[in-house]
């Protein structure tokens, strides 16, 4: 029938403001719907109620994505140590790219881990709503679980792939210094910049398709304008700041900083520069939550 | 404790059908638009004239009481999913408000959130805390689902490798042990084989008898008269009857066939201009000739069906096939096999099908339907008619077992000797 063809917009009217809570006297929790209006935040008590399945959804990705691989979880850790193989020849040898007193493969390797993390974070997270379709049609629950376990279920890739680092630094001869310990800090900063970015194009994903076609092409080009596999030191002084407005380059110079020492970064760059890319990071994360929350209420209707 | 549970307050749910400049479907329909018009100011009050919106749902208000099991009937498109689906919160009413006091949880779709790869065992956590269990609550019961869902040899057993109706069984009997406080199904129980409905109803019953709020939405006329002691009726949106289900339910069943007697009738004839001979409506009759939708297994029943003929043909040829719900022929009738061509035909008239007996299990059945002149396939329908079928009084005992394993259910007796 007409409902769920997906040629069907929601009429986003609200109308009069209707009665405000009842007085909870009892135990029995009361949950009143009505028509919401204006621009929605996180509903923290819905949240809390549904975390367990926050933990499902994490679970199921992890469980379910190497299925049926022969190589299973290997895959995770071929994958970053073939590109780091490739862009070792390209750039390290062919173009014989600067990265500092760091041999090149650990250089490109350092830049590899976070760039991996989060380019297959926004790639699941933003198409995780229209993947998940069938439950967004049929069970209620906070919306955000969906793309923020995307994000979550690609920390166990991640720390397969540090473990490689961690040996690739020990055979170098790079042991951690004490800098290390802030790497949480930069990874956290990665989650938020996949999530905010995934909020917005999984949003956007359930009214336009396009986003499937453009997602991949956005990380695939955004690679390039972030020093992953090249160094900061690489680009002319006074457009230096142009990579500051990206918060992956906070990142990537933050893990690297973090892991190898601050010979390989442009320090003098780093404090602000970070700064900049923490301001941006927050930004697109807040206005991205605002967006999705505020939309999330027509994904059924449309998705 | 409160005596409400559900409260509905003038509850609407507008829609708007895209049109080609609405419907941004892409990126570059939406560009364009944005292009040519300016946005425009808020038409909210539904009333566009070009058609292109409607009501879903339209000023609707009740009450259900705590413990009370209340059926929600209407055809296709009256708005039961979108009231369903409101009340669980999957998608925002344009007007009005509704108060749940309670738990929910809500079925609108059994195994929703299955994932093929993971096992069975894996499937009734994940399936468990979409429906919003507690992984405790799932540990607790774990061993009563699996017993429920008769699959304990295949539970670590990726569900891709099941076979459809041990999947129903393992999604429904994860279902079956959600523990809300009111609970609201949407025409689940319409899946699997009938033992297994069976079995799902008597968990239902359990259900109401320990006093949860059940709201059910179905086609199933048999179901809700069994188990909702009151129905609500929809129809274009709005509720046109609320109250006690049997009295609610034939009023239902009444207005459908009118409506389908007044709207087929000239609605084929018009849609179909050069046929000549064209069925226009049809029903199933009871043994005292009146209209029904429920047959009770065994009784006798007459299918009727209303024509309309162009350029005059003479005679017809009528075949019909009864299929089940599970799109098996369960027995199929033609004018060839007993009387010959029907006819004169006339302008308009009416041919019957009258059937001694209807030994059929309980269920939905379909009747499709050919009409033939002078061997040329003129008319054809496929499904003509629909019908339910209730069986509980054909043998002297019920039994679920007889519903299991038959297509047909065949009058019988048992004779015993020694020696």
């Amino acid at each position: 029938m007409i409902e769920g063809t997906g040629v069907i917009t929601e009429e986003t009217t609200a109308d009069e403001q209707a009665p405000a809570l009842p007085s909870p006297s009892l135990d029995v929790p009361v949950t009143v719907i009505k028509p919401s209006r204006g621009l929605s935040f996180i509903d923290w008590d819905a949240f809390w109620q549904y975390r367990e399945l926050l933990y499902f959804f994490v679970w199921r990705d992890i469980k379910v994505r190497y299925k049926q691989t022969a190589l299973g979880v290997v895959w995770v850790i071929l994958q970053p140590l073939a590109s780091m193989a490739i862009f070792t020849v390209l750039f390290g040898v062919l173009l014989n790219a600067p990265s500092g007193q760091v041999p090149y493969p650990l250089f490109a390797f350092a830049g590899l881990l976070p760039w991996n993390y989060f380019s297959s974070a926004l790639t699941r997270s933003s198409s995780s709503v229209v993947t998940n379709a069938n439950l967004v049609t049929k069970i209620y629950f906070p919306r955000i679980m969906i793309p923020l376990s995307s994000v979550i279920s690609g920390l166990v890739d991640f720390c397969v792939s540090a473990v490689v680092l961690a040996v690739m630094m020990l055979l170098y001869g790079f042991p951690p210094t004490t800098s290390v310990l802030l790497l949480p800090v930069f990874l956290l900063l990665a989650m938020v910049t996949s999530l905010g970015f995934g909020l917005w194009l999984s949003a956007l994903n359930v009214r336009y398709r396009d986003v499937n076609y453009l997602a991949p092409f956005i990380v695939q080009i955004w690679m390039y304008l972030t020093p992953v596999v090249y160094a900061t030191t690489l680009i002319p002084e006074r457009f230096r700041f142009l990579l500051s407005l990206n918060p992956m380059t906070g990142v990537i110079e933050g893990f690297r900083w973090a892991l190898l020492g601050p010979g390989v970064t442009d320090t003098a760059l780093a404090p602000g520069l970070v700064a900049v890319s923490v301001g941006i990071a927050l930004a697109v994360f807040l206005t991205g939550l605002v967006y999705f929350r505020t939309t999330e209420k027509t994904f059924a209707d449309i998705v | 404790m409160s005596e409400i549970a559900i409260r509905v307050q003038d509850l609407g749910k507008h829609y708007r059908i895209g049109t080609a400049a609405e419907r941004h479907d892409t990126l570059r329909d939406a560009l364009a638009s944005i292009m040519r018009r300016p946005k425009r100011g808020g038409s909210h009050d539904g009333a566009d004239a070009n058609g292109s919106s409607f009501w879903a749902l339209r000023d609707v208000s009740f009450e259900v009481k705590r413990g009370e099991v209340v059926g929600v009937i209407g055809r296709n498109g009256a708005g039961k999913s979108t009231l369903l689906k409101i009340l669980s919160r999957i998608t925002e009413p344009t007007t009005g408000h509704a108060e749940i006091h309670g738990r929910v949880g809500s079925l609108l779709e059994v195994g929703t959130g299955f994932h093929p790869e993971l096992t069975g065992r894996e499937n009734i956590y994940l399936n468990g805390a979409i429906l919003g269990m507690k992984r405790v609550e799932i540990d607790r019961k774990f061993d009563e689902i699996v017993a429920f869902s008769e699959i304990e040899r295949f539970l670590d057993t990726p569900v891709k490798r099941y076979s459809s109706g041990m999947y129903v069984r393992l999604a429904f009997a994860v279902a079956a042990h959600l523990e809300p406080e009111i609970l609201l199904v949407d025409e689940v129980l319409a899946v699997g084989d009938a033992a297994f409905q069976k079995k799902c109803l008597g968990k239902m019953g359990d259900v109401a008898g320990e006093g949860r709020t059940v709201v059910f939405v179905s086609h199933n006329m048999g179901v809700v008269s069994q188990i909702c002691q009151r129905s609500l009726a929809l129809r274009e949106g709005e509720i046109v009857d609320f109250g006690e289900s049997r009295g609610v339910i034939g009023r239902y069943l009444k207005t459908l066939q009118d409506d389908s007697r007044a709207l087929a009738t000239e609605d084929r004839f018009a849609r179909y201009p050069d046929q000549e001979i064209v069925v226009t409506a049809g029903r199933v009759l009871d043994q005292d000739l009146e209209p029904t939708d429920l047959v009770i297994a065994g009784q006798p029943i007459t299918m009727e069906f209303d024509y309309r003929t162009r350029n005059n043909p003479q005679y017809a040829e009528i075949a019909l096939t009864i299929f089940n719900h599970l799109g098996i022929r369960v027995s199929h009738m033609n004018t060839a096999m007993l009387a010959g061509p029907l006819g004169p035909l006339g302008e308009r008239g009416r041919f019957q099908c009258a059937l001694e007996d209807t030994p059929l299990p309980s269920g939905r059945y379909r009747v499709a339907l050919a009409v033939h002149l002078s061997g040329r396939k003129v008319d054809e329908q496929e499904s003509a008619l629909e019908f339910d079928v209730d069986d509980s009084g054909f043998f002297a005992k019920r039994s679920d077992a007889a519903i299991q394993y038959s297509t047909v259910l065949l009058r019988h007796a048992w004779i015993h000797g020694r020696g």
